[in-house]
């Protein structure tokens, strides 16, 4: 019975979201937009703009680069 | 005059300043229409839920597709700011992460499991839930929006009003030691309040705004009335609420960043019995002398209106800014000391720092706990050891003093413009240039809105974290170069999906309600 319910459940919840994706009209472009700006955010400008300035400076030891930074501004 | 306003030095502080501030801006022209919609769309559907009247579950609809735009518009912007602090701000990102770690975290699983699970339910769920599971959904959806708010506004206040945490001198990062503090500092409640009421009056504008465009047009003008008055009583409310918070917004603002204060009002000199400036001539485009000026030419003022709004008491004492330098008395009675004696305890809290890293380097551990202790005893003035001049701690005036004015003055215009649309609605009357007055309050109300950001951040400067950490020390050892390609790339590809936004919205609102 607990079975049946949970599979009740569950394709009840796929059905919403498939029925929803599948019927979308002004949420097609929307989500167009959404990956665009995903892939613009998290691909281009996380990759080849923004990378971790202290992994890439500190060379293993953050807090001893931390600390010279801020006694020696 | 040196024009100070447009005057970026092509210093590498100054471009990530301007870098962080045009992405922060960005992100604020969605996040309140999320915020202020979700309340007007949750009245719309729960009318709809009690009436069982088909007319309010299509206009709770038409608003929710808009919503939707918006939302959808504004993901993930937010992320961006983060990325800036690990890039451009790594000093500061080291300093606050462990601070920082739990408010975020909470806020990226809150924002990602509630408000996408329920607004697949919004938006998808008509035919599928119970009217009775889709008007919780909706309100859920606006609730895990403000709860994501929340804990934003709770790292924001924590750098405005740092407490519940110890800087630990051998990982060199502050660690919370309370997080009932940091959740819940007078500061986080008070920018919580203000900012998400405000957040309504947004969207309460935009509802009544459109709504205008409508009866303008004489389209749906049924639909647009009803919008219409539930967007003025939503909006006359909040606007209400806005002026109480930000009443006690300022309250705070004058028992923990004093200077902000005296930035807002351009408060060169304090003292008791302050009156509130309404109209004042300064200068938009340069840093007024403070140091020699009693106070800004042709000044208006209510009497006593500014002891009132920074101590509850119409003869409190306020400082100027020439006060907080030189040292005045608090009306607690304590003595805040001079500029002077917070950078002499600034510089020693950085020499035990340094004395500390150079004993632990060389295995003196013997020493470590003298050390330490002399830090931690000079810890609240650490900043201030950065600072040479006094020019350093005073935020940008003109900003501030307009931002503030801008900011209450556009409070003082919606909360007469939803009353006048009360008036008129309930007269049943339609006058168009109350029409076009609503229309042309929305873009104020961006305007507004931004404002208040632009006084809370230009007016905590120099600091990044208050007292402890000011900009220049705070920012990464980049070359300014390529901080200034960013900004210019940001710029045209946040035009351009501020561009799209504004096209798809236009497009929905001419289409109009499926009634």
């Amino acid at each position: 019975m607990n079975t049946m319910n949970h599979r009740n459940f569950f394709s009840r919840v796929w059905d919403l979201y498939y029925d929803g994706f599948r019927n979308m009209t002004l949420g097609r472009t929307l989500w167009l937009v959404i990956l665009v700006k995903l892939f613009v955010i998290f691909v281009v400008l996380k990759l080849f703009f923004f990378p971790d300035f202290l992994s890439t400076h500190a060379e293993g030891d953050e807090a001893e680069f931390v600390s010279h930074e801020l006694l020696n501004r | 005059m040196e024009n100070e306003l447009f005057s970026i030095d092509g210093s590498m502080v100054d471009w990530s300043r301007a870098q962080f501030a045009l992405t922060a801006i960005y992100h604020w022209l969605f996040v309140p229409l999320t915020l202020g919609l979700a309340v007007v769309m949750g009245i719309m559907e729960t009318i709809y839920y009690r009436t069982k009247d088909d007319f309010w579950k299509r206009t709770a609809q038409f608003w929710q597709r808009l919503f939707g735009i918006n939302f959808a518009m504004g993901i993930a912007t937010g992320i961006i700011l983060e990325f800036e602090f690990g890039t451009n701000w790594s000093n500061y990102s080291f300093l606050v992460g462990d601070v920082f770690g739990a408010p975020l975290a909470i806020e990226g699983i809150v924002a990602f499991f509630m408000e996408s699970t329920f607004v697949a339910v919004m938006f998808f769920g008509w035919k599928k839930v119970s009217r009775g599971f889709h008007l919780a959904s909706t309100w859920l959806t606006g609730l895990g929006a403000t709860i994501s708010a929340w804990w934003i506004l709770v790292a924001n206040s924590w750098m405005q009003y740092p407490v519940g945490q110890e800087f630990n001198l051998d990982t060199m990062r502050n660690e919370m030691v309370s997080f009932v503090d940091v959740a819940l500092s007078p500061v986080a409640i008070d920018k919580f309040c203000h900012t998400v009421i405000s957040a309504w009056v947004l969207g309460a504008v935009f509802v009544v705004g459109v709504s205008s465009w409508y009866l303008l047009k004489r389209r749906h003008v049924e639909f647009a009335r009803q919008s219409m008055k539930i967007g003025a009583i939503v909006g006359l409310v909040a606007s209400v609420l806005a002026a109480v918070t930000g009443h006690h917004s300022a309250y705070t603002v004058g028992q923990t960043q004093p200077m902000k204060l005296a930035a807002m009002e351009a408060l060169y000199n304090g003292g008791d019995d302050q009156s509130l400036t309404i109209f004042a001539a300064v200068n938009p485009f340069a840093q007024p002398d403070w140091k020699n000026e009693h106070e800004p030419p042709m000044r208006i003022a209510v009497p006593y209106a500014l002891s009132f709004l920074a101590t509850n008491d119409l003869h409190g004492y306020v400082p100027g800014i020439n006060d907080i330098i030189n040292g005045y008395d608090k009306s607690d009675g304590e003595y805040e000391v001079p500029l002077s004696e917070k950078m002499v305890r600034g510089s020693y809290a950085l020499t035990a720092m340094k004395a500390y890293r150079e004993a632990k380097r060389d295995g003196r551990n013997n020493e470590l706990e003298v050390l330490a202790s002399e830090f931690q005893e000079n810890m609240p003035w650490m900043g201030y050891g950065y600072v040479k001049e006094a020019e350093q701690i005073v935020p940008y005036i003109p900003i501030c003093f307009w931002s503030f004015r801008i900011m209450v003055g556009g409070g003082c215009l919606f909360i007469l413009l939803f009353c006048a649309i009360l008036y008129f609605l309930y007269r049943k009357k339609s006058p168009r240039w109350l029409f076009h007055t609503a229309l042309w309050c929305i873009p104020v109300a961006y305007i507004v809105s931004e404002c208040g950001w632009l006084v809370a951040e230009f007016g905590r400067q120099p600091w990044t974290i208050q007292d402890m950490l000011p900009t220049w020390v705070g920012v990464s050892a980049l070359q300014s170069s390529s901080v200034m390609i960013t900004f210019f790339l940001f710029l045209v590809l946040f035009t351009t999906m501020l561009a799209v936004e504004i096209s798809i919205m236009c497009k929905q609102i001419k289409r109009g309600p499926e009634l």
